[in-house]
């Protein structure tokens, strides 16, 4: 195993050569500019063996891999933000037909005012799309969650779309450490890929896509893609294992940090999640009863395990890194309230919004969130809207 | 439930019944009884079996699903008989209008006609006789205010008039007033 | 029609498949299921063709949308009435008005005698 110095783009991009996918099509965008730009170049260097396609859009990114996909290549594509809002329609179509597509999204705001720095609005609003989604704090996460991503996607249980997420510029364009494994080690734990129904076996020729109207079976094709999701949930826990079997970082759908006794626990997805784990360290040496739960698996959401981790905390804060217009909270603390619902005692949950647009989060502000939480635990009377972490106040 | 009257129309794609579905519901409209018409969407092919169906009632109407018991079937299509269960649903003694020009009993006398009430009127015939056209709609709707009793001819006659003439001629418009009044007229049964 | 790539796949009973019975990703995993789409339900007229004014020409059989003008020895033999569904291209298109679309009815009657 080596070690080096290199960026998160330039990690995720090393993962995939490494995997060496058969089609790449790509648009490059802010943050995710190097991702698409260093394959590229890997494949004019002749360093893989992969058809890279340029196009003009990534609406034309998506589809393109969709049409690779289910013609029977293992293909990859990746963006951010404003691309992956132009995507929007094929994301839906990618899940649907069940193509085990892979995307690293290096998350960034959605305009307006444009802005082209960090924060979940992308990735989040795409939730519900039918993509399992895997958020990583750092570079390392990023590149081991890439090379996982083929397992989980292609496995014959689950056959769904994974996006692994980086942070945007906060990971992407820092350059960290970062443990790399041999080519050949990573094509062997990925393996050789196995299509279904491909377009290009034209012996057995097939439809892909049909039309099904009024009494048809999309309701029955919405639930199977449902059960894949269920399926994902072990798949993902297995070969998270396994890769840590294979390199000593051993993966998860979420890291639970110093919960045992904690009366008081932040939830955190992302690189704030890295922050927060320092913050909480320096606190319980103070004494304070504070942990953490670091959020990697988004979809599926492992609501049951999650609120297993967090039973016998009191106050729960969840940090959002996008707001949801109009609801109870940002999509993370929705998520949250919904698993801890059924908890016995039920934990009081507040909800921060922080780091839109590439706004800072520094550890005074988690220290601030967290001083709010053991307050609301020591009986304070807490509001429960919106907290926001480092906002500029009226 | 009871009191709502269900009507289901089999047609197809171009025969106008979704036409004839709303303008019985806007009869009902100028009778100040509460209506709801509405077709079974998808993708429209001329010639394809379509569905569309009425609700009638003298309460407000707050179910929005198909109707699965209709209390009266009107066929607009004879052919559809071989290709469509028409009296899906239907209990004993729902009423089941039928565009044909064939012997009553010819069709009154099929295995799946048992223990309905049949009738037949010549909608098509009717429909080329006046209007020129082989849309056998409004004589249907003649036929069905003759059989229910729902409304009367005058009813079905005023509304036929309010709503063609925004789009169509008078000579069209009179055309299908006489459509109308033939299929309640010429409507048979037992 | 050709159908010697067709792989086997019994879906007979598909109208009561649940969430498990269906294939990955809704894809129709074998070809010419077309041919088992009964599209002569929609018909309401059909083409009856006149064999004295008829001279095989083949224009109805490249006209027809639904390939169902059968042809046998390059002879116009019949019409595929379980997927014909009287559009009437094909009498719109025959330039010795040798096909007439006849209520389908009136036609089966007609056929019949």
């Amino acid at each position: 195993m080596a070690r080096k110095a290199i960026t998160g783009n330039g990690a995720v991009a090393l993962a995939l050569k490494q995997v060496e996918p058969d089609v790449m099509s790509a648009y490059p965008i802010t943050p995710q500019t190097e991702i698409a730009q260093n394959y590229a170049q890997y494949v004019a260097d002749g360093d893989v063996v992969t058809e890279y396609i340029p196009v003009e859009s990534e609406h034309s990114a998506m589809s393109a891999a969709i049409g690779s996909a289910a013609a029977g290549a293992r293909t990859i594509t990746a963006t951010s933000s404003q691309g992956f809002a132009l995507m929007w329609e094929m994301l839906f179509i990618a899940a649907s037909l069940r193509l085990p597509i892979t995307m690293p999204v290096v998350t960034r705001a959605l305009s307006g005012p444009i802005n082209i720095h960090c924060d979940h609005s992308d990735s989040m609003g795409g939730r519900d799309c039918g993509w399992i989604q895997i958020y990583g704090e750092d570079a390392q996460e990023g590149y081991d969650n890439a090379i996982q991503a083929f397992r989980i996607a292609e496995h014959m249980d689950v056959r769904l779309p994974v996006m692994t997420m980086i942070d945007g510029f906060i990971i992407s364009g820092a350059i960290g450490p970062l443990e790399t494994l041999a080519d050949d080690q990573v094509k062997e734990f990925v393996g050789d890929y196995q299509a279904v129904n491909p377009l290009l076996d034209t012996e057995n020729p097939v439809t892909v896509g049909p039309f099904d109207g009024l009494h048809g079976w999309y309701f029955e094709h919405k639930v199977s893609q449902n059960r894949a999701m269920d399926n994902a949930m072990g798949v993902i826990e297995t070969v998270g294992a396994e890769y840590g079997k294979l390199t000593g970082r051993p993966y998860s759908h979420f890291v639970a940090h110093r919960l045992e006794d904690a009366e008081v626990a932040l939830v955190a997805i992302g690189s704030a999640a890295g922050n927060a784990k320092t913050v909480v360290d320096q606190l319980r040496r103070q004494g304070q009863k504070v942990g953490l739960l670091k959020v990697r698996t988004f979809r599926p959401f492992p609501a049951r395990q999650i609120a297993e981790a967090l039973a016998g905390v009191q106050v729960v804060g969840v940090m959002d890194r996008s707001d949801s217009f109009g609801a109870e909270g940002g999509p993370l603390f929705t998520e949250l309230r919904s698993a801890l619902y059924d908890s016995q005692p039920r934990p009081q949950m507040l909800n921060f919004i922080y780091g839109l647009g590439g706004r800072d989060i520094f550890p005074g502000d988690i220290e601030e969130a967290v001083a709010l939480l053991e307050r609301a635990a020591a009986g304070e009377a807490v509001a429960q809207s919106r907290h926001y972490l480092n906002l500029r106040e009226d | 439930m009871e009191q709502v009257t269900e009507i289901r129309w089999h047609a197809r794609g171009g025969q106008g019944a979704v036409t004839a579905a709303k303008m019985t519901a806007e009869v009902a409209l100028s009778q100040d009884k509460y209506f709801q018409a509405f077709p079974e969407y998808g993708p429209e092919r001329s010639g394809a079996p379509i569905v569309a169906f009425t609700r009638l009632s003298d309460q407000p109407i707050q179910v929005y699903s198909a109707i699965e018991h209709p209390n009266y079937v009107l066929v607009l299509d004879p052919t559809l008989l071989d290709v469509v269960d028409v009296t899906a649903g239907t209990g004993d003694g729902a009423v089941i209008i039928i565009n044909s020009e064939e012997s009553y009993d010819s069709i009154a006398g099929r295995p799946d006609m048992t223990g309905k009430k049949v009738y037949t009127v010549p909608a098509t015939k009717i429909a080329l006789e006046t209007i020129k056209r082989a849309i056998p709609n409004t004589p249907l709707i003649g036929a069905l205010a003759q059989v229910s009793g729902l409304f009367p001819l005058d009813g079905i006659v005023d509304e036929v008039r309010t709503s063609m003439s925004k789009k169509f001629s008078e000579e069209v418009v009179n055309a299908n007033l006489e459509a109308v009044k033939r299929g309640y007229k010429e409507v048979s049964g037992e | 029609m050709s159908k010697t790539s067709r792989k086997k796949w019994d879906y007979h009973d598909i109208a009561q498949w649940g969430p498990g019975r269906h294939e990955l990703g809704a894809t129709i995993p074998v070809s010419g299921t077309a041919d088992d789409y009964d599209t002569g339900g929609w018909r309401s007229e059909r083409p009856l063709r006149d064999r004295e004014k008829c001279n095989d020409c083949m224009i109805c059989f490249f006209a027809c949308p639904d390939s169902s003008v059968i042809v046998e020895d390059g002879k116009m033999a019949t019409i595929d009435l379980k997927h014909c569904k009287g559009c009437g291209i094909c009498a719109q298109v025959c330039p010795r008005d040798a096909i007439e679309l006849k209520n389908e009815i009136i036609a089966r009657k007609l056929e019949e005698e």
